[in-house]
C-alpha cells in the first residue's frame, strides 16, 4: 500500500477579521489499482492520476475558501495495489479520517461502506456508475458524485427522442461495464419509447486496425432498420473502429461518437472553461469524467463544511441531503443530492470529439419537481431503502 | 449609478448629444456602439481577445476594456476608437471597477485568484490581493474607502480596504457570486449569486446580511433563474436585475426588497447600462447576440438591437 499526504493549510492571515478557531477537515482518497484490460488500440492510455487529480483540484479549490473562513483541509492519498486488500486499506484510512473519497469496484465499495469504522463516516463514490450501488445495494453512508449508467443512458435517449432518431441498434462488448451500460441503454430505450431494431455482441478478436474496413460493414449489415447505432464499449476497445465503416450511413453514439459523459474537455459553457484551465495547469492533461466525480466529491464535503461550519460527518451528511445544499459544478445548474439514494443530481453533457452537441435534461423533458430527475432512477422507481430515515 | 451622476452634469453642457451605449462582444473581439437617439449600432470597433468588462473614465475620455484572453486591459480613445495603450492587468482580467479617484482600477484576474490594483496614469501594478478562486464581481464604494471582489467558486465577497490594499472582511453569499454594487449612500452592498438564484444585501457598517432577495417566476424552474448583473436607478428606488437563462430582467423595490416586475428580454441576459437620462435600460443578451432596450418608466421592452456574438459588458457614454 502506498500513502501520500497532501496538506494545504491556511496560509498566514493578512487581514483582521478572520475566524480564530480553525476547523480541521482531514479527507482521504482511496484508489483501487486494477489491471488495465487490453484494447485494440493504444491511442488513449489511461492516465495514472485518473480521478485522484480531480480530488487534488477539489482540495485546492476548497483550501482557498477554508483559508478565508477558518477551515483546514487535507487529503491523504491511499493506493491499494493489485493484490492488496482494498477494504483493509479503507479501514486503515478511516482510522485517520471521517471522509473517504473512493475509486473502486462496486463490491469493494459496498464492503467499505459496511465496515464498522465506516458507520460514522461519509464515503463518496467518485467513479463507479453501477446501478446496484444506487438501488437495492445502496448504503446510507455512501454518496455518489459520478452519474450512473442509467443517467448517461437516459441523457442519450432524450437526445435521440429530440432528434427523432427513434429506431436504434446496439453493439456491446462483453466486459462488465459494457454489459451494465448496455442494460441501462435498453431500459432507457423502453422508458423513452425508442425502437430497438437489433443488437449484437462484439465477437471479433482480429486486430481492427487492419480489418475494420472489411469486417464492420458485414457485421452491421443485419442490425435492422435503424436511425442511430449505439455502442457500449466502456473500455474503449473496439468502438473506435465502427464509425464510418457501418453498412448503412448512420451516426454512432454511446461509448464513442456522440457520448453522454459526466465531463469532457469540450465542455466550456457555464464557467467550465475556468475549471478546465485550472485542471490542465494542475495535471497537465484534460479533465475526464472520473476526475470530475472526484472533484465534486471533495467539493461537496467542503461546501457542506463552509455552510455548516462543522466537520461532523452526520451534520454534513444531513446538510448535503437537505434543500439548502447546492454545489456549483460548472454545468449551468446548482447540483444537489437525491434524498432517496445519495446520487448527486446533475446535467449530463452530450459530447463528441470536437464540441458539445447538447446537454441533458434536454429541453422539453419535464418533471414534477426537478427536470434533472428525468435522468436516472427517480424516487417512485427507486429500490433503495437505506435512505428512508 | 456613480457614472450617471457625472453623466447628468455633462449632459447639461452638451444637450445636443443623446449619448451612446457601448457593448463588448465576448466571442467576436469587438465592441458595438449603439446610438441612444436612433437605437441603432453606429460603430463596430475591433479590440483584444475576449472582451468582457468595459468602463469609461470619469470624464469619458478613456474607455478601459478587459481583453480577457489577451491578458491585458486596453485603454481606448472613444472618439477615434484607437487603442492608446495597454495596462498591466495580471492574467485573464474579467471584470474591473474604476476607483472614484479616476486613477486606480481594481481588476479581477479570473484564472489567478487575485485582484490586481493598477495605477492607470503610471501604468503600473500598485498591489495584488489574494482572493478566492475565479474572482469576478467588482465594486468600489462611492466614498472610495472600500472595494469588493466576489469569488465565483468560493462563494464569497472579499472586502478590500483601499488605503492598505488588504482584505478586512470575507462574507459568505450563495453559490457563484457574479456582481456587486454599493448603493449610492454606501450604506448597503448588493451581491448577486448566479446559481444560488439570489441577491444578498449587506449593511456595510458591520458587513452583516440584512436581506436575501429571491426571484420566483411562475413556470420557470428556480435553477434557471440566475441573477448576474444589476443596476440601480438614479432615484435609488429600483434595482434592475438580469436573470441570465430565464431571459428576464427583474425590477426590485429597493426599500422593501420585493420583486415588482419581470421584463422579458433576449436569451441569457448578462449586464446592463442606462441611457444618460435614465429613461432607458440596455441589456446584453449573451446567447441571442442582441441588446434589449427597456423603457424604464413603463418597464416594457421596446426594441431589440442585433450586435456581435456573445455580448457581455455594457457602458454608457453621454
Amino acid at each position: 500500500m502506498r500513502t501520500t499526504v497532501v496538506v494545504l493549510l491556511g496560509i498566514l492571515m493578512s487581514g483582521a477579521v478572520f475566524a480564530k478557531d480553525r476547523i480541521v477537515v482531514p479527507m482521504a482518497f482511496l484508489k483501487q489499482e486494477r489491471p488495465e484490460p487490453p484494447t485494440l488500440s493504444n491511442l488513449d492510455p489511461i492516465p495514472e492520476d485518473l480521478a485522484v487529480a480531480g480530488a487534488r483540484l477539489g482540495l485546492k479549490d476548497s483550501a482557498k475558501t477554508g483559508k478565508f473562513l477558518g477551515f483546514d483541509y487535507s487529503l491523504e492519498e491511499v493506493t491499494a495495489r493489485e493484490g492488496d486488500d482494498v477494504v483493509e486499506a479503507a479501514r486503515a484510512a478511516l482510522a485517520k479520517t471521517r471522509f473517504l473519497v473512493v475509486d473502486a469496484d462496486p463490491e469493494q465499495l459496498t464492503a467499505i461502506a459496511d465496515l464498522a469504522e465506516a458507520q460514522t463516516a461519509l464515503i463518496l463514490n467518485a467513479t463507479s456508475q453501477d446501478g446496484g450501488l444506487r438501488g437495492e445495494g445502496c448504503r446510507s453512508n455512501l454518496l455518489h458524485t459520478i452519474p450512473s449508467y442509467a443517467m448517461r443512458a437516459d441523457a442519450l435517449a432524450q437526445f435521440l427522442v429530440r432528434k427523432r432518431w427513434t429506431r436504434w441498434a446496439l453493439i456491446h462488448g462483453d466486459k462488465p461495464g459494457d454489459l451494465a451500460f448496455a442494460d441501462a441503454l435498453r431500459t432507457s430505450g423502453e422508458k423513452f419509447q425508442l425502437k430497438l431494431a437489433g443488437e449484437k455482441a462484439w465477437i471479433f478478436d482480429a486486430d481492427m486496425r487492419r480489418s475494420a474496413a472489411t469486417e464492420v460493414p458485414l457485421f452491421t449489415q443485419d442490425l435492422g432498420e435503424h436511425d442511430v447505432l449505439v455502442i457500449s464499449d466502456e473500455i474503449n476497445d473496439f468502438g473506435r473502429y465502427v464509425a464510418y465503416n457501418t453498412w448503412q450511413p448512420r451516426p454512432v453514439a454511446g461509448s464513442v461518437g456522440l457520448q453522454p459523459r459526466a465531463w469532457a474537455p469540450v465542455v466550456e459553457q457555464w464557467g467550465a472553461a475556468q475549471i478546465q484551465k485550472r485542471f490542465r495547469r494542475l495535471a497537465d492533461r484534460d479533465m475526464r469524467s472520473e476526475d470530475y466525480g472526484a472533484w465534486a466529491a471533495v467539493r461537496a464535503v467542503s461546501e457542506a463544511v463552509t455552510r455548516t461550519k462543522s466537520n461532523d460527518p452526520a451534520v454534513l451528511r444531513a446538510f448535503m441531503l437537505s434543500e439548502d445544499f447546492e454545489l456549483g459544478g460548472f454545468k449551468g445548474r446548482p447540483l444537489t443530492f437525491r434524498t432517496w439514494n445519495g446520487q448527486l443530481r446533475q446535467p449530463v453533457p452530450l459530447v463528441h470529439a470536437d464540441a458539445l452537441a447538447g446537454q441533458a435534461p434536454i429541453e422539453g423533458f419535464l418533471h414534477q419537481f426537478n427536470e434533472m430527475d428525468t435522468l436516472g432512477v427517480d424516487r417512485p422507481n427507486s429500490t433503495c431503502t437505506a435512505f428512508n430515515e | 449609478m456613480r457614472l450617471l451622476a457625472t453623466a447628468l452634469l455633462l449632459l447639461a453642457t452638451t444637450p445636443a448629444f443623446a449619448g451612446e451605449i457601448w457593448i463588448s462582444n465576448e466571442k467576436d473581439d469587438t465592441l458595438s456602439v449603439i446610438d441612444v437617439d436612433t437605437l441603432e449600432v453606429v460603430r463596430n470597433i475591433e479590440v483584444g481577445e475576449r472582451p468582457r468588462g468595459i468602463t469609461f473614465s470619469r470624464d469619458f475620455k478613456r474607455l478601459y476594456i478587459c481583453a480577457s484572453d489577451s491578458d491585458t486591459v486596453q485603454v481606448m480613445d472613444p472618439e477615434t476608437g484607437k487603442i492608446l495603450n495597454e495596462l498591466p492587468s495580471g492574467e485573464d482580467p474579467e471584470q474591473f471597477v474604476l476607483h472614484p479617484d479616476n486613477r486606480h482600477l481594481y481588476i479581477a484576474n479570473e484564472d489567478d485568484a487575485i485582484t490586481t490594483v493598477v495605477d492607470v496614469e503610471e501604468r503600473r501594478v500598485v498591489a495584488q490581493i489574494d482572493v478566492g478562486i475565479e474572482p469576478e464581481g467588482m465594486a468600489v464604494s462611492h466614498h472610495g474607502k472600500w472595494a469588493i471582489t466576489t469569488s465565483e467558486t468560493n462563494d464569497m465577497a472579499h472586502w478590500i480596504d483601499t488605503t492598505t490594499q488588504e482584505l478586512f472582511a470575507n462574507t459568505l453569499v450563495d453559490t457563484r457570486p457574479r456582481h456587486a454594487e454599493f448603493t449610492a449612500d454606501d450604506s448597503q452592498l448588493w451581491v448577486s449569486s448566479e446559481l444560488g438564484g439570489t441577491i444578498t444585501v449587506f449593511e456595510t457598517g458591520g458587513q452583516s446580511e440584512i436581506a436575501k432577495i429571491e426571484f420566483p417566476i411562475q413556470g420557470v424552474h428556480r435553477d434557471k433563474i440566475q441573477p448576474v448583473g444589476f443596476e440601480f436607478t438614479q432615484d435609488g428606488k429600483t434595482a434592475f436585475v438580469a436573470l441570465g437563462p430565464s431571459n428576464r430582467v427583474a425590477a426590485v423595490n429597493m426599500a422593501t426588497f420585493e420583486v415588482e416586475d419581470y421584463i422579458l428580454v433576449g436569451k441569457r441576459v448578462w449586464h446592463m447600462a442606462f441611457s444618460p437620462d435614465g429613461s432607458q435600460l440596455f441589456t446584453t443578451n449573451g446567447v441571442s447576440g442582441d441588446v434589449t432596450v427597456i423603457d424604464v418608466a413603463s418597464r416594457k421592452p421596446i426594441k431589440t438591437i442585433k450586435v456581435g456574438r456573445y455580448p457581455w459588458g455594457a457602458a454608457m457614454r453621454p
